[in-house]
């Protein structure tokens, strides 16, 4: 298709990473278009992150090439980040540095990730998941193209990755960014995902989940047990859970707190 | 009535805190102390050399210190590539020192000068002339100006190098410019502090605003607070007990900065949100 939505952000044609007497990756091939979500899964050491950053040109690959859309618009969220507990720094002051500006839209992306009443607070106190809320909030307000997201539910718990999952789809679908998003977890692979790329060094597979899933390749990679807990969550709940532990009811809106509604086990 | 000499010694000593406050708070932040310290030992080398070659010993140590910061770049961005032999904390132990040896012996080998070693060791307010003085402001106002103007970008940088990568700040240009302004401020340091003490006005204030400071600007503009007091308090000090101008100024930061650990000074406790089963 040759949609304008459809153009290509990055297109990575057999890219190759020598670090130090050996290849982290070579021979990849990977294309993001707007408004398509792909996700990179692999064992640790795999490349991913590698290929991620060679993608939004942080890493230059020392063969193949790497084509990007004239003045892309990145936003990223690194796997590790470490704020200095030397550097004095609010989540507003961290978000300004994202580029937006205004107050408002600053509250507004808080809010869309669920992290609304850190704003005020050091990033030096959050815990793990709300700092990738907040990495995540910052990464999306610089309205990008495309979101390159580094294992960003790491340190989220079960119920909140899916949330996340399903903020970055809602993303995806109201801005049409492309999505470039890095995975270790194989239990979690979002059925919006268009493209799964199955990575070890090189790309073992590739495909919708659900092809991938089946792969011989992905069996031999990860072991037929991890295969069958490759989940793909398509169901909806009734509810969702804030970051603070309250639940929102998808029917009317509310916001209640969790004790207060019993049957939730038996969905 | 206050000497001719000790107002030059203060107005420029204020001048130098202005331009260490903001400065310092990069030096902390990213961890660039032994860094810092190396760059102004070898300002000595810079010294001796200028003396050779009979140019401003300003424009010397400028050359000098950017010279081994560029080198401890080049060195340290090989050492991650390729296998180190060396952590860059080796490598700055080796530099700082040797900078520091080799500018001592070179003035030394040069005897048909007379040279006061130690006034460029631990400063001297003596040795502040007018034009010193307008150095330090024309300087102080580049250095602040360029900061400012890369502030954004190397706090990006500072916080996430990839992050700043990714979103085209460039932050290796912005890490570059603070090697310059760095180099800049200790060639203009020289005088009132001293090169082995040049890293503690960056880094003594600095480190004093921190706990009272909630985003990275108010940390920069209190720091600048702080050092003018341990320039003015240093100077007032080494004028009365008669010690020399760099030392005081270090021992008034360093009590400003005991001060400042007081538990009397704690700030409110970060406010976190009642949790929500409260309300029931």
């Amino acid at each position: 298709m040759l949609l304008a939505e459809n153009k290509n952000l990055i297109d990575l044609q057999n890219i190759g990473v020598f670090r130090a007497g050996r290849w982290l990756v070579r021979g990849i091939d990977l294309c993001v278009r707007s408004g398509e979500i792909v996700t990179i899964i692999g064992p640790n050491g795999s490349g991913k992150s590698t290929t991620a950053k060679t993608a939004i040109g942080v890493i230059k690959p020392d063969e193949g090439q790497v084509m990007r859309t004239d003045g892309l618009k990145v936003g990223y969220v690194p796997q590790k980040l470490a704020v200095s507990a030397a550097m004095p720094l609010t989540v507003r002051r961290l978000m300004k540095l994202g580029g937006g500006q205004r107050r408002a839209e600053i509250d507004a992306m808080l809010a869309m990730t669920g992290v609304s009443h850190v704003s005020d607070q050091q990033v030096h106190f959050l815990s793990g998941g709300e700092f990738q809320r907040v990495l995540l909030a910052r990464a999306m307000l610089g309205k990008p193209q495309l979101l390159v997201l580094d294992e960003p539910v790491v340190g989220v718990d079960f119920a909140g990755s899916l949330e996340l999952y399903q903020l970055i789809t809602k993303v995806r679908d109201e801005t049409g960014c492309g999505v470039l998003l890095i995975s270790h977890d194989l239990h979690v692979v979002m059925a919006q995902t268009d493209t799964v790329i199955c990575l070890n060094s090189h790309v073992c597979c590739r495909g919708t989940p659900e092809l991938v899933a089946e792969n011989p390749e992905y069996l031999k990679l990860f072991g037929k047990t991890a295969a069958q807990d490759l989940a793909i969550y398509t169901h909806h709940h009734d509810h969702t859970h804030l970051a603070d532990g309250r639940v929102v009811h998808s029917h009317d809106g509310s916001v209640c707190q969790h004790d207060d509604h019993g049957n939730e086990k038996g969905k | 009535m206050l000497d001719d000499f000790f107002i030059r010694a203060l107005v420029a000593g204020i001048g130098l805190a202005v331009i260490a406050g903001p400065l310092g708070c990069f030096v902390i932040w990213r961890r660039m102390a032994y860094f810092g310290d190396t760059m102004a030992h070898s300002a000595l080398l810079g010294v001796a050399l200028s003396m050779l070659f009979a140019i401003d010993v300003l424009w010397g140590v400028f050359a000098v210190c950017l010279l081994v910061a560029l080198l401890l770049l080049v060195l340290q961005a090989r050492g991650s590539a390729g296998a180190r032999l060396f952590s860059s904390d080796a490598l700055l132990g080796i530099l700082s020192h040797s900078a520091l040896a080799l500018g001592l012996v070179v003035v030394s080998l040069m005897s048909w000068l007379r040279v006061d070693i130690l006034g460029f060791l631990i400063g001297d307010v003596l040795a502040v002339s007018r034009y010193d003085m307008m150095v330090i402001y024309a300087g102080g106002v580049l250095v602040l100006a360029c900061l400012g103007w890369f502030w954004h970008s190397l706090l990006v940088a500072t916080i996430s190098e990839d992050i700043a990568e990714a979103e085209g700040l460039k932050p290796k240009q912005a890490e570059l410019v603070l090697m310059v302004l760095l180099a800049v401020t200790i060639a203009i340091a020289i005088k009132i502090v001293g090169v082995l003490l040049i890293t503690a006005l960056l880094v003594i204030p600095a480190a004093a605003a921190r706990r009272f400071s909630s985003t990275p600007e108010a940390m920069a503009i209190l720091a600048v607070v702080i050092g003018v007091i341990a320039v003015v308090g240093g100077l007032f000090g080494s004028l009365h007990f008669d010690t020399p101008s760099g030392p005081s100024i270090v021992v008034a930061g360093l009590v400003v900065f005991c001060l400042s650990l007081m538990p009397v000074f704690s700030k409110a406790p970060i406010s976190v949100p009642a949790p929500e089963n409260e309300e029931k």
